[in-house]
């Protein structure tokens, strides 16, 4: 296992690598083709020369290979001629933006010069509990329906799951997000609103159509749950498939004949290995989820990375969306490394050599 | 996108049976079952009543897209704000909208944008990523590697971020550049199933023979491995057509997709999200076509796996 996660680790570099190079790239075409994204900005008006540059200038944009179509950016011609190891280059605004990332921690700044990092810090403990409730949601429920159904296959539990997984799947976030909100969150809180006996606690807090700063933990429920409801069906059904191919094994079978309560030959003989693809899913999911997030907060007005991203997407501030989302990128990097490296640890059937 | 990766796992049950026959090879008779996997599965699908419904609802809405004016004579931009907000009536099936405009003929004219992005990407997709698994599969080795490389970059990229930092960043955000980035961020997916299906097939003895008998690279891999991993790759399709229905609709609502003036379904639950209180149709109507659409590629998407399995039979 040792040689695995030391060759795990060394594949970690190159891929960050070049999911950075992938991400720079894509902006800088999308500048290079459509020019200069501070114009965006100010939309039909004509800023003075001064300002378009000095925003320019601010924002990262005003190096000359944005100028060219299809110039990667990765080298810029010297300025004293020696240049790098004396070819007449010296490293170019990838590796500008590398250094920037990783040894100065800088992930661009906004219009206001407040850095990504800043923006960030306010906003991540909403978007961490939004994604906490999420998981928690998704993995209790979804582990429970699939074993549920993978226990009674073929029966009418195990229908039910797979008819509403798939209408799950079918249900775009967005628009789930949207009919909970008013369905929910207005309709159904509006009556409960009505009623005196009810705490404030669950009738303002929980039943809520949009974030709310007094109940910061409650009205996060509802959201985190619609984030999660995506990925809760695959985590059903891939429990439900594994729960399904483990029940037939020769160990559920002695566990099974040598007199085990039914509860044990579920809970640990079965559970234990049918839950491995399961946790590998919601470690990868950590990703999904964070892209779902951006949705999410967007429909609940919740405070966090999410809505950060539309809204600067919406005004066409662009250095912050690229900013955030290259630290979301190599934070969703880094939740595969974990767990790739977990799955070597849980399951001891893998031997990678 | 979380459709995107759960389509992915949907579909990961490997390629089929390595020595399935060649499509299209007339049937001989003799044997009880002579009819080629191609025939049975078309026999097994028009059995299969899902598979029907879903079939005819995409005809509907792919005929909407096609030809909006069999099923309206209204305009979608004749509009007058007399009658906003109407609610449905013989005269406007759907009622109107907020600026007064039929909401049914809205909806109609909606459905191109949302499926020519579909297709456009769906078939780029297929042709790019068939072919780079494709080359990646056959010749292993070093083209291998340096695909290989290049699919896992590409996955570590979030679906739903990459397209909004490129479209935020190149504004200009139409039919093309949607379709644009939807192709380049989901061909790894089918590349890899291609590749895995291609890997499977490559040392069976038919492709041994056809070596053996001096075909060329290009016709084993066209004329004999192509054919075999054709399956997985058609199951894939149909469900990915539906997630890029739904990544359209999401990027449209988030502001970073189509614009206004367009119609597409997804212009119409944004910008009437807010009036869902008074007047639910007007959300109801456009999710309720856009989760139908989805709902039936996934479910025309299982069909399709479970008829071109012959495991199952």
């Amino acid at each position: 296992m040792g040689r695995y996660v030391i060759r795990r680790l060394l594949q970690f570099i190159p891929t960050v690598l070049g999911t950075m190079f992938l991400l720079h790239y894509i902006t800088s075409l999308a500048i290079q083709f459509s020019g200069n994204p501070v114009r965006a900005l100010f939309g039909d008006r004509t800023p003075p020369p001064a300002l378009l540059q000095a925003i320019t200038e601010r924002l990262g944009y005003g190096d000359p290979c944005l100028d060219r179509r299809g110039d990667p950016c990765l080298w810029r011609a010297a300025e004293g001629g020696g240049g790098w190891l004396g070819t007449g280059y010296e490293p170019g605004l990838f590796f500008d933006r590398l250094s920037g990332v990783f040894f100065h921690f800088d992930f661009g700044v906004n219009l206001r010069e407040r850095a990504v990092t800043d923006l960030v810090a306010d906003a991540i403990p909403f978007t961490f509990k939004l994604l906490l409730i999420a998981i928690v949601f998704e993995a209790v429920v979804g582990i429970a329906a699939g074993v549920w159904a993978g226990l009674r296959g073929g029966s009418f539990a195990d229908n039910l799951v797979k008819i509403s997984t798939v209408f799950i799947i079918s249900v775009p976030i967005f628009v789930l997000g949207v009919v909970v909100r008013e369905f929910v969150g207005v309709k159904f809180g509006n009556v409960l609103r009505g009623q005196d006996w009810i705490p404030d606690l669950i009738s303002v807090g929980v039943f809520t159509p949009g974030f709310k700063p007094d109940y910061p933990f409650a009205s996060l429920i509802i959201p985190g749950m619609v984030l999660g409801a995506v990925s809760l069906a695959t985590t059903a059904r891939l429990t439900r498939t594994s729960i399904m191919e483990n029940i037939r094994a020769d160990y559920v079978r002695t566990a099974k004949a040598k007199g085990l309560t039914n509860k044990r030959v579920i809970g640990v003989h079965t559970l234990r290995n049918s839950l491995i693809p399961v946790i590998t899913f919601l470690g990868v999911d950590i990703g999904a989820a964070m892209a779902g997030a951006v949705v999410t907060e967007t429909i609940f007005n919740v405070p966090g990375i999410g809505r950060l991203v539309t809204m600067s997407a919406r005004t066409g501030e662009s250095s912050v969306v690229i900013g955030v989302v290259t630290m979301l990128v190599l934070v969703v990097l880094l939740a595969n490394l974990l767990v790739d490296l977990l799955y070597a640890v849980l399951d001891p059937r893998i031997r990678y050599e | 996108m979380s459709d995107l990766t759960s389509a992915g796992t949907a579909v990961g049950g490997g390629p089929v049976g390595g020595d399935g026959p060649v499509p299209n090879q007339p049937a001989t008779g003799g044997k009880e079952r002579s009819a080629s996997l191609w025939a049975d599965a078309r026999r097994q699908l028009m059995r299969d009543p899902v598979f029907v419904i879903a079939f005819l609802y995409i005809l509907v809405v792919g005929s909407m897209a096609a030809f909006p004016w069999l099923w309206t004579s209204q305009d979608p931009r004749d509009c007058n704000t007399n009658r906003s907000r109407l609610s449905p009536s013989a005269e406007h099936l759907f009622g109107t909208d907020i600026l007064g405009c039929d909401y049914y003929a809205h909806a109609i004219y909606g459905a191109r944008p949302s499926m020519v992005i579909a297709l456009m990407a769906t078939v780029a997709i297929v042709v790019v990523g068939g072919l780079l698994g494709l080359l990646a599969g056959y010749h292993g080795g070093w083209v291998d590697t340096i695909i290989s490389r290049v699919m896992d970059i590409f996955f570590s990229l979030p679906f739903l971020l990459g397209a909004i930092v490129f479209l935020t960043v190149i504004k200009r955000q139409n039919i093309w550049t949607i379709s644009l980035v939807l192709f380049l961020l989901a061909w790894p997916t089918i590349a890899r199933i291609i590749r895995g299906s291609v890997i499977s097939s490559k040392d069976l003895d038919y492709v041994h023979a056809a070596k053996a008998v001096g075909a060329r690279n290009s016709r084993v891999m066209f004329r004999h491995i192509l054919p075999n991993a054709i399956a997985p790759m058609l199951v894939y399709a149909t469900i990915v057509l539906g997630s890029f229905v739904a990544a359209e609709a999401t990027l449209t609502f988030l502001g970073v997709g189509l614009q206004p003036p367009a119609q597409s379904w997804g212009i119409m639950i944004s910008a009437h999200q807010v009036y869902f209180l008074e007047d639910p149709w007007l959300l109801l109507f456009p999710c309720g076509l856009l989760v139908g659409t989805v709902l039936s590629f996934i479910l025309m998407g299982d069909a399709l796996r479970d008829a071109l399995d012959p495991k199952f039979r």
